[in-house]
C-alpha cells in the first residue's frame, strides 16, 4: 500500500561538485520518500544544500563539474542513470519545476504566453489553438485576474508575485506527478507568499501530484507541509511527519532551529533570541566524519555523538541522525540556571 | 515612438551647430594655410596675399565662418584648394569606394564574429574556445595598421595574390569593372574583419555563458527544452540583442572609411581624402568631412538606440 504511493523515492543520493580538482559533497548520503498527494518540505539554513538535492534530482547540474551517486527512483526508473533525452521526457511533463527567483527566471524577451506554449510544445501534441487556450486557462488556474492581458505581456510588465505564478503556471502545465518548488516564496512579501502557498495546495489536491518545498521559513513549513526532512549540511538530520519534527523535534539543529525562532509568548523587550553558535563551514572546510553539527555544539561531549552517524528511528517514521539527541542540552539555558 | 525620434532629432540641430563651430575653428587654428608652399614654388608673397585676399582668408573668422554656413545651406560645401573641383563631388566620388569596402568589412567580420563567438561560448573552457581566445587577444595586441603592413606585403607583394593600390583596375569595363573593384577590396576587407572580429566575438562569447548559466536557461532545461533548441530559442537571441544595437552604431562607420587601411592600400576613400586634405591644409575638405562624420555619428547613436528599442521588450522608446 505505501509502496504504491511512493512517487519518488532517493536512495544514498550524493552530489559533489568539482572545487580547484576536488570534489566536495554538496549533498551525501541522501534516502528520502516523497508521495502521492503529499507536500514534502526540506528545511535547513542557506548553502545546507536543499537546492542542490532538488537540481540533482532533474538533472539540473553541469554534469563536467559533478558527480552524482545513488539512485533516485521515479515511476519505477532512476532519474539518476537517464541520459539527456530522457531525462527531456520527464522534465516539464512529469516532474515541474518552480524556482526561487522569480524576477529572472523567465526569459525576459518572451512573451508570458510563448513561455507557456513552450512546455506544452515539448511534451504535448496539442495545436496552436489548444495551446493557447491551455495557457489562458493555466493563467487562470494560478489565480491571474486577466489571462488574455497577461498572456501578452512580457515578464518586465508583471509583479514578482505574478511572475511566480506564471513560473507555476508552467510547471504544472503538464499536470506533473512531481512537483519541485525551490523557496518559491523567498523573493516575495507575505501576503503573497501566502497566496502562492494556496495556489500551490489548491492545485496539488486537483491534480493529486506530490510536492518538494524547498524551503528555509519554517512557519510556511509548518503550514503546508505533510513531511519533513530538515538537512544540515548536505545530510538529512531529522525527518518524520510535520507532527513529528515540530512537536517532538529531537535532532539538536532541529530543537536549536525551532528554539531560534520567535515565539508568540515571547517578551520581546527581554527575552533574547537562542541563536546557534557559528555558521555552516564552508564547503571544503566541511568535516567529513562525525557528527557534522557537533562543532556547532561545542559543550556536548564527543563521546556523545557517533562516529559515523546513522538514522535512528525514535518511531514511526520518525528518524534521527547520530545518537548525540540523547544527551542534548541547551547551553544558554545551564547559564541561566546557575 | 515617433515622438521621441523627432525629439531626437531637434537636439541633434544646436549640437550640430556646435559641432561646426568646433570644427571650423580647428581647423583654422591648424597651422599653415593652403598656400604655404603654394601650388606654383615660384608664385610670389604678394600673389599669394592677392589669393588669400581672394578667398576671404583675411576676413573675421565669424565672418568667414557665417560665409560658410550660407553656402553650406545652399548645398555648397566650397571648392578644394588642392584638388580644383567642387567638395561635394569630391566626397561623393569618395564615399561610394569607401562604402564598398566597409560595408564588405561589415558583413564579413559579424559573418566571422558571431558564429566564432557563439561557438566559443557554447564550449566554454574547451580546446576550440581556447583556440578562438588566443585569436582575439594576440589580433587585439597588434597594432591594425602593422596587421595591414604584413598582409599587404605577404598576399600583396610576395604572393602576387591580390592588388596593393587602388579601388579598381583602369582598363577595366562592365561587369569586368565590378570584378575588379571587387578583388580590390578583398585583401584589405579580409584584413579588416579579421581584426574587427575581435570585439564582438569577445562580446558574443561572454554574452553566451551569461545567458548559459541565466535562470531563465534553467527554467527552460526544467522544460524539458532540448539543448539544441535551448540555444536556437533563449540563448543565441538573447546574445545577439547587445551586438544588434553594437551593429546599429557601426553603421555609421560605413562612411568614415578606416584611415590606416585606406592609407597602406592607398585606396581613394574617405579616409584617405581626410588625411590627404589635413596634410594640404584644404579647410575646405577638412571641415566638410569632419562635419559629415559628427553628424553620421549623433545619427549612429539614435539608430542604435532605436534599433535597441525595437528588438529589446524592455526598452520601450516613448
Amino acid at each position: 500500500m505505501d509502496e504504491e504511493n511512493t512517487l519518488l523515492e532517493l536512495n544514498n543520493v550524493s552530489t559533489a561538485f568539482k572545487i580547484e580538482g576536488q570534489y566536495y559533497n554538496a549533498v551525501s548520503h541522501v534516502d528520502l520518500k516523497v508521495k502521492k498527494d503529499e507536500i514534502l518540505a526540506i528545511v535547513g539554513e542557506s548553502g545546507c544544500g536543499k537546492s542542490t538535492l532538488a537540481t540533482t534530482v532533474v538533472g539540473l547540474h553541469d554534469m563536467k563539474t559533478t558527480k552524482i551517486s545513488g539512485e533516485a527512483f521515479f515511476e519505477g526508473q532512476d532519474l539518476l542513470k537517464m541520459s539527456d533525452s530522457q531525462l527531456n521526457d520527464v522534465r516539464g511533463a512529469k516532474i515541474g519545476m518552480i524556482f526561487q527567483d522569480p524576477l529572472s527566471a523567465l526569459n525576459p524577451l518572451k512573451k508570458i504566453e510563448d513561455q507557456i506554449s513552450e512546455v506544452l510544445d515539448y511534451h504535448t501534441k496539442m495545436s496552436t489553438e489548444e495551446k493557447h487556450n491551455r495557457a489562458l486557462q493555466l493563467l487562470e488556474q494560478v489565480g491571474i485576474d486577466e489571462p488574455k492581458r497577461t498572456a501578452r505581456q512580457f515578464p518586465h510588465e508583471l509583479s514578482g508575485g505574478m511572475r511566480q505564478r506564471v513560473i507555476i503556471a508552467i510547471a504544472i502545465a503538464c499536470k506533473p506527478d512531481l512537483i519541485i518548488a525551490d523557496e518559491p516564496t523567498t523573493a516575495l512579501d507575505v501576503t503573497i507568499q501566502a497566496q502562492i502557498l494556496d495556489v500551490l495546495r489548491d492545485i496539488q489536491k486537483e491534480n493529486h501530484a506530490g510536492i518538494i518545498l524547498i524551503t528555509h521559513d519554517l512557519g510556511v513549513v509548518a503550514e503546508t507541509a505533510d513531511e519533513v526532512a530538515v538537512m544540515y549540511a548536505g545530510e538529512v538530520v531529522e525527518c518524520g511527519t510535520t507532527e513529528q519534527v515540530f512537536g517532538d523535534p529531537r535532532h539538536p539543529y532541529t530543537r536549536s532551529l525551532l528554539r531560534s525562532m520567535p515565539q508568540g509568548d515571547m517578551d520581546v523587550l527581554n527575552d533574547d533570541l537562542y541563536v546557534i553558535q557559528g555558521s555552516v563551514p564552508s564547503i571544503e572546510k566541511m568535516p567529513q566524519a562525525g557528527d557534522k553539527f557537533a562543532p556547532r555544539i561545542p559543550w556536548i561531549p564527543a563521546s556523545a555523538h557517533e562516529k559515523e552517524p546513522t538514522m535512528h528511528e525514535i518511531s514511526a517514521g520518525h528518524e534521527v541522525r547520530c545518537t548525540c539527541y540523547k544527551d542534548f542540552y541547551f547551553k544558554s539555558l545551564e547559564v541561566k540556571d546557575v | 515612438m515617433w515622438k521621441t525620434i523627432l525629439r531626437r532629432i531637434l537636439i541633434m540641430i544646436p549640437e550640430i551647430i556646435l559641432l561646426s563651430i568646433l570644427v571650423f575653428l580647428l581647423a583654422k587654428a591648424m597651422p599653415g594655410d593652403p598656400f604655404t608652399g603654394s601650388i606654383n614654388p615660384r608664385s610670389s608673397a604678394a600673389q599669394i596675399q592677392h589669393l588669400k585676399e581672394l578667398n576671404g582668408l583675411y576676413d573675421p573668422w565669424y565672418q568667414q565662418y557665417w560665409n560658410w554656413i550660407v553656402h553650406l545651406f545652399h548645398g555648397d560645401l566650397g571648392q578644394s584648394y588642392q584638388y580644383h573641383e567642387a567638395v561635394s563631388n569630391l566626397i561623393g566620388e569618395r564615399a561610394i569606394n569607401t562604402l564598398w569596402l566597409s560595408a564588405f568589412t561589415m558583413v564579413l567580420t559579424y559573418l566571422i564574429a558571431l558564429p566564432l563567438g557563439l561557438y566559443a561560448g557554447k564550449h566554454e573552457g574547451k580546446l576550440p574556445d581556447t583556440v578562438i581566445r588566443v585569436y582575439t587577444y594576440v589580433t587585439y595586441c597588434i597594432p591594425f595598421f602593422v596587421i595591414l603592413v604584413i598582409g599587404l606585403w605577404i598576399f600583396g607583394y610576395v604572393l602576387n595574390w591580390f592588388p596593393t593600390t587602388g579601388s579598381v583596375a583602369p582598363t577595366a569595363k562592365g561587369l569586368g569593372m565590378l570584378s575588379s573593384r571587387f578583388f580590390h577590396i578583398l585583401l584589405p576587407g579580409l584584413l579588416g574583419a579579421l581584426f574587427g572580429t575581435v570585439n564582438i566575438v569577445q562580446y558574443m562569447r561572454s554574452e553566451v555563458i551569461d545567458a548559459k548559466r541565466s535562470d531563465y536557461v534553467r527554467t527552460a532545461r526544467s522544460k524539458g527544452v532540448p539543448e539544441k533548441d535551448i540555444y536556437r530559442h533563449h540563448i543565441f537571441r538573447n546574445s545577439l540583442l547587445p551586438i544588434a544595437a553594437f551593429g546599429g552604431y557601426s553603421i555609421t562607420g560605413l562612411l568614415n572609411g578606416s584611415i590606416f587601411t585606406e592609407t597602406i592600400f592607398s585606396y581613394p576613400g574617405m579616409g584617405m581624402l581626410f588625411i590627404d586634405s589635413i596634410n594640404y591644409r584644404d579647410y575646405t575638405v577638412i571641415t566638410a568631412l569632419v562635419l559629415l562624420f559628427g553628424v553620421m555619428n549623433l545619427l549612429g547613436t539614435l539608430l542604435s538606440d532605436i534599433i535597441l528599442g525595437i528588438v529589446d521588450p524592455r526598452i520601450r522608446i516613448e
